[in-house]
């Protein structure tokens, strides 16, 4: 310590001070070290605990488990494929329809929208997106599902459900719960997500690249699909594979409306199971052992499905804000 | 100038806006639907007992939620008391040191990622660590599953905030010959107070409406109850429970529950909105 200064000679008191104070720095950066490493002990911890618990069911019915739609308790026998089904239509279909929602709502914020109205429209999506997703779940069961079973399903079987082919995915009961029902009730959670997504990085477009289009004569509607849109594509995806992650893993509002059937029908009105569901419902009664251990195997399933639809967006996201950084 | 074009340009503009406008709409119909229900059905519900009474017995009449709503505070605090301080000391570490380590960029990622990762595994991982171990449901195993719920927000915010706080204010602390641990905490961390307070609000907002993780790890307690390493009741999963029941005053109830956490939950969120602006 000494022999480093310039001249200065440290008294032992000082030279003291100065060694407490390093050994309490080296403490601080080792123990915040340990907790930001934390998070990584965790997500190793769960992929492993996940593996393990689920092993008498992969060992049992091997990779065809993920391909089997057999789901029957009585027997012992367990494939995931009815779940996973359930889990990807319903995804699916609902940000078919939440992402032409949310690219308007979004459009509607950063382009249309009169500047007093901007921060309080923004504020509720943002917090319908706080919503807790229980909310969504009841809101679908005791009032959405019914009207949805008297007045759109009829209308659907006798509308699209006559065209050929795809007729098949709009025929049967009119149950009001069902695939459908639940791709709608999970659009409605997914909307808020995207659009404030797509609104933030609609916002970073550079004014400059706007104003010129506009001074060639460009409308808004050009304005936003030739300009902003490829602009901030990077983002825009991103914010949809978000939404999807959401949507995959949300158990409340789909395990209301979902209607929790084993089976794979070719109609979006039948009754299914997203992986989610089949936990929510089937855990508290299963018993030790195949049963337990296949609805382990579905949520390592679940866990690994989402983790890579959301390390895609994250990537995606990075890679618009390294855009931001280098353009603007 | 071809006149065509230009009429066709200003169709599509027009039908363009048109349904985005639709969009906004229908977006606000929905959102106002689902308040006006919400409303509607759970202040039907709210009554004196609802407050005063334990969650009623299957068939018997009357009841309230008082067992739930004491045990979802204790949960929620406790693991506002836990995650706070492992967020904010890992959120220091992400900026200040995180610039210069691998570790700290493979975990930024990973918060992200664990920002959005399904609850209901967040609650299978805890009961295979902790619930199939000790054999019974308790309210530490819902702490538990709530508390890697909040790290996450806590510690995407804290690094957020502390980045914002200008590095001349680190500099002259560092002039002064500050240890780095003092200048995070009596500098930096001062400096940032109000949106580090923010992510901790967003934090309890977030875990305060889970109902995934807690059903395999809290589950539920017909009885009062404030020992925690008991099955506990707690606001969600009585929710979930009652509103899937045939009796009519369980599913009222279940309303009555929504309300107040909606009401919770959007009140925190206007909260944190509140001191972010304040200060920032």
């Amino acid at each position: 310590m000494t022999s480093m200064s310039s001249g200065i000679q440290l008294t032992p008191e000082m030279a003291k001070i100065v060694r407490n104070q390093k050994m309490q720095d080296f403490l601080f950066h080792k123990v915040t070290f340990f907790f930001a490493s934390l998070v990584l002990i965790v997500l190793a911890g769960i992929l492993v605990s996940l593996v393990m618990t689920s092993w008498p069911a992969l060992k049992e019915f091997g990779p065809g488990f993920f391909f089997s739609s057999e789901w029957d308790v009585v027997n012992q026998k367990f494939g995931g494929l009815t779940s996973i089904y359930g889990t990807l239509v319903t995804a699916t279909l609902a940000l078919v329809i939440a992402v032409p929602l949310s690219f308007g709502i979004a459009v509607f914020l950063t382009e249309m929208c009169p500047n007093w109205l901007r921060r309080p429209l923004g504020t509720a999506v943002e917090l319908l997106a706080a919503v807790p997703s229980i909310i969504y779940g009841m809101f679908g069961l005791f009032v959405f599902a019914p009207l949805f079973a008297t007045y759109v399903q009829p209308f659907l079987t006798d509308t699209i459900g006559q065209v050929p082919v795809i007729g098949a995915l709009f025929q049967g009961a009119p149950n009001g719960i069902g695939l459908l029902c639940a791709a709608l009730i999970l659009a409605f959670m997914v909307v808020p997500f995207i659009t404030s997504v797509m609104r933030d990085v609609f916002e970073i477009v550079p004014p400059v690249l706007k104003e010129s289009a506009y001074g060639i004569g460009c409308t808004t509607w050009e304005v936003v699909t030739r300009i902003v849109l490829p602009y901030t594509q990077a983002g825009v995806v991103g914010g949809v594979m978000l939404g999807l992650g959401r949507a995959l893993g949300e158990t409340m509002a789909v395990t209301f409306v979902i209607g929790n059937a084993h089976r794979i029908r070719a109609s979006l009105f039948s009754p299914g199971s997203s992986i989610a569901s089949t936990l929510a419902n089937e855990f508290g009664e299963a018993e030790p052992g195949l049963h337990y251990a296949s609805l382990f195997a579905l949520g390592l399933a679940l866990f690994i499905i989402t983790f890579i639809v959301l390390s895609a967006a994250k990537w995606m996201l990075v890679r618009m804000e390294k855009q931001k950084g280098t353009k603007s | 100038m071809d006149i065509g074009i230009y009429n066709r340009r200003k169709r599509t503009n027009k039908i363009g806006l048109t349904l985005s406008m639709v969009a906004m709409t229908l977006g606000m119909i929905v959102l106002l639907w689902i308040l006006f229900i919400l409303f509607s059905k759970g202040f039907a519900a709210l009554s004196g007992n609802f407050f005063t009474q334990s969650t009623p017995a299957a068939g018997s009449d009357g009841g309230g939620l008082a067992n739930a709503i004491v045990g979802s505070l204790m949960m929620v605090v406790s693991c506002t008391l836990i995650s706070t301080p492992i967020g904010v000391l890992a959120g220091i570490f992400m900026a200040e040191y995180g610039d210069r380590s691998r570790i700290a960029g493979i975990t930024r990622f990973v918060t992200d990622i664990m920002l959005s990762a399904p609850s209901i595994v967040i609650g299978l991982f805890v009961y295979a660590i902790l619930v199939a171990q000790v054999k019974h449901f308790s309210g530490w195993a819902g702490t538990m599953a709530l508390s890697l719920l909040a790290v996450p927000v806590i510690l995407k915010t804290t690094e957020n905030m502390l980045r914002l706080v200008p590095g001349t204010l680190r500099e002259a602390a560092y002039a002064l010959g500050t240890p780095k641990w003092k200048v995070s905490f009596s500098v930096i961390l001062r400096a940032a107070k109000s949106g580090v307070m923010t992510g901790i609000l967003l934090a309890v907002a977030r875990v305060s409406g889970e109902t995934a993780p807690l059903l395999f790890t809290a589950l539920n307690n017909q009885f009062f109850s404030t020992d925690m390493n008991k099955p506990m009741a707690n606001l969600p999963v009585v929710i979930y429970q009652f509103a899937l029941s045939p009796y009519e005053n369980w599913v009222n109830l279940a309303w009555g529950g929504a309300l107040l956490i909606t009401l919770t939950v959007l009140g925190l969120n206007v909260l944190a909105r509140v001191f972010f602006r304040e200060k920032s």
